[in-house]
């Protein structure tokens, strides 16, 4: 942001100004997440040399691309003042849904991506409607559809894998191919973060999810159209998690009802909160996600390559979501009386 | 000189209840109105009616001498009206820019146009001989009480508005900041502007107002200038609508 026109004269010297600036421009949880991930990156690099390697990098920028793309969705839905805990059953809808329509038309990949993500579209307005006009808190509504989703899929693909999209070069595209030597699943990633980053630090449209966030009665005040926006971040929501089931099936082969979405809305929160985003709403930054799903990604390979118990990896991850939300509380300064804001 | 809003015989009811009965209120351009009454006579009603939040029974609504339909807060602002309201309808998570151009951002394109949306804050504020805040890219939540009061008050002024109705603009201010406020409502009024201030407190009102407007359970009990009455005539006035001959006899508007 540029610097302002009204300004007393600056009390602190030069320096220290400059500094502030550069810090402020960071952001304080943007640097403690760098010095974390540095730390984890030396500590897990000094006892396993095999971390560094090229081929293990891209293990990791794949493996996170998923849960970004779904942390990437919550961080808009929280930034605005919900949850979305139904990502993942919608991702695993849409990936049995992608891999149905490519079989259904033949072997039509672009028929079956778009009809995916027109389902991963409905998915989040129906979440939209059920917060909106239902008046359901959006933890417990999406919770409902979280299960109604999941039950949705193991429906239609009777609970098993559906299709074979292994051989389709659109598929196989997405899950091995690259562009300009980093992988397709990265590129997503990257596309898809830079459209939501621009959306809400540079249009009216990101303006307002921050001021709904922060306070919704001077939003509406304001003249602002709260019940679109929440659709409208929903249904954004939806295609989002529903890109990530496609790129399941693409990774997988075929249409996972279940796994490889199971547990993927865990990920997407922890990383969010991890990144910076007030669960009360109106702060946050793609910027701060981004960071977070990397460390996520990086201390999830890191124990798989030390030989951690799997097991302990959930543990940790559970850990890691309250540790981030508790540091969150303490920096906002809240008394510790009652019930959380 | 003629008012550049006026209503005539408002009525407003929720459900059973009747808020107000008959209603006439003018606002002059220049000059500070005082709009006073008990708690529950109506003021803030009567305000949500101008500002197109509710919606009237029956009555007329003149707006620079013209019949006017207001049907929605958005009809009020385009005509050049504008409400601040009492819980401060501010974001803390954002800073003064983006609150004074709440809903009403400037784009450039598709994206923000933040130069000259922090231009025109700018220029508003110094319009305004605001020197309080520091920085207007500073967070509303690190402001005082006084300092928020004046961004929203800037906020309903950024746009070329004729008439900026403030309601208890001073409740929970010390006095200090109080006096901040009221100085900045005189130099609105000085500008031009047609000022409504909703108060409870006498002295705020009568060391701002031109004119008073009294209501009583929801009957416009009298609109006097200022100078004409005393602290103890308004003062009954709100408590029992009338005082001498001034106010309602029996209930009904003189």
């Amino acid at each position: 942001m540029s610097q302002t026109r009204v300004e007393a004269p600056a009390a602190a010297p030069e320096g220290r100004s400059a500094m502030r600036r550069a810090l402020d421009g960071a952001g304080v949880q943007n640097i403690s997440l760098l010095i974390a991930l540095v730390l984890l990156v030396a500590l897990i690099g000094a006892r396993e040399p095999v971390f560094f390697g090229a081929a293990n990098l891209k293990t990791i920028g794949t493996a996170v691309a998923i849960s970004g793309l779904l942390a990437i969705g919550q961080t808009m839905v929280i930034i605005l003042g919900a949850l979305d805990i139904s990502v993942g059953s919608v991702a695993g809808l849409a990936s049995v849904a992608s891999a149905m329509i490519f079989t259904a038309t033949t072997g039509s990949a672009p028929l079956g991506i778009l009809g995916a993500l027109v389902i991963g579209a409905l998915c989040g307005l129906v979440n939209g409607c059920v917060i909106v006009y239902g008046r359901v808190n959006p933890v417990i509504a999406t919770l409902a559809t979280l299960a109604a989703f999941k039950g949705v899929a193991q429906l239609v693909s009777n609970g098993r894998a559906q299709g074979y999209t292994g051989s389709d070069p659109v598929f196989v595209f997405l899950a091995r191919g690259a562009v300009a030597g980093i992988p397709t699943l990265i590129w997503v990633l990257i596309i898809v973060a830079l459209a939501v980053h621009v959306l809400l630090k540079y249009t009216d449209i990101g303006r307002n999810i921050y001021a709904i966030g922060g306070n919704d009665v001077a939003a509406r005040l304001a003249g602002i159209n709260i019940n679109r926006y929440i659709l409208g971040v929903y249904l954004a929501t939806g295609v989002i998690a529903a890109l990530g089931g496609v790129l399941i099936t693409a990774r997988t082969g075929s249409g996972q009802p279940i796994s490889g979405s199971e547990g993927l809305e865990l990920e997407a929160i922890t990383a969010a909160a991890l990144g910076g985003c007030a669960m009360r709403g109106g702060k946050g930054a793609v910027s701060g996600t981004l960071l977070a799903v990397v460390l996520l990604g990086v201390l999830t390979n890191g124990m798989t390559l030390l030989g951690i118990n799997p097991f302990w990896q959930n543990v940790a991850k559970g850990l890691l979501l309250v540790v981030a939300v508790v540091i969150q509380q303490v920096r906002s300064g809240e008394r510790r009386v009652g019930l959380p804001a | 000189m003629t008012p550049v809003l006026e209503l005539r015989g408002i009525d407003k009811s929720f459900g059973p209840v009747q808020v107000l009965h008959d209603v006439d209120f003018s606002v002059h351009p220049g000059e500070v109105t005082a709009l006073v009454g008990d708690n529950g006579a109506g003021k803030s009603t009567l305000v949500k009616c101008i500002g197109g939040i509710h919606a009237v029974d029956s009555g007329e609504y003149f707006f620079d001498g013209k019949t006017v339909q207001i049907n929605s807060p958005r009809d009020a602002a385009e005509l050049g009206i504008e409400i601040v309201y009492q819980d401060l309808a501010l974001c803390d998570n954002l800073d003064i820019v983006q609150n004074m151009f709440l809903g009403r951002e400037h784009r450039r394109g598709i994206v923000l146009d933040e130069d000259t949306m922090e231009e025109m804050a700018a220029r508003t504020l110094e319009s305004l001989s605001v020197r309080t805040v520091k920085s207007i890219r500073q967070h509303v939540s690190s402001l005082s009480g006084g300092q928020r009061q004046t961004v929203a008050i800037a906020k309903a002024v950024l746009w070329n508005s004729k008439v900026v109705i403030l309601d208890e603009p001073t409740a929970a201010l010390g006095v200090a900041q109080t006096a901040q406020v009221l100085e900045l409502v005189r130099r609105l009024a000085d500008q031009g502007l047609a000022v409504v201030l909703i108060s409870h407190n006498m002295n705020d009102v009568f060391a701002v107002s031109d004119r008073i407007a009294a209501l009583y359970l929801g009957r416009m009990a009298a609109q006097v200038r200022t100078s004409d009455v005393t602290h103890a005539q308004v003062v009954e006035l709100i408590t029992s609508g009338r005082s001498g001959d001034l106010g309602l006899t029996n209930g009904v508007s003189a």
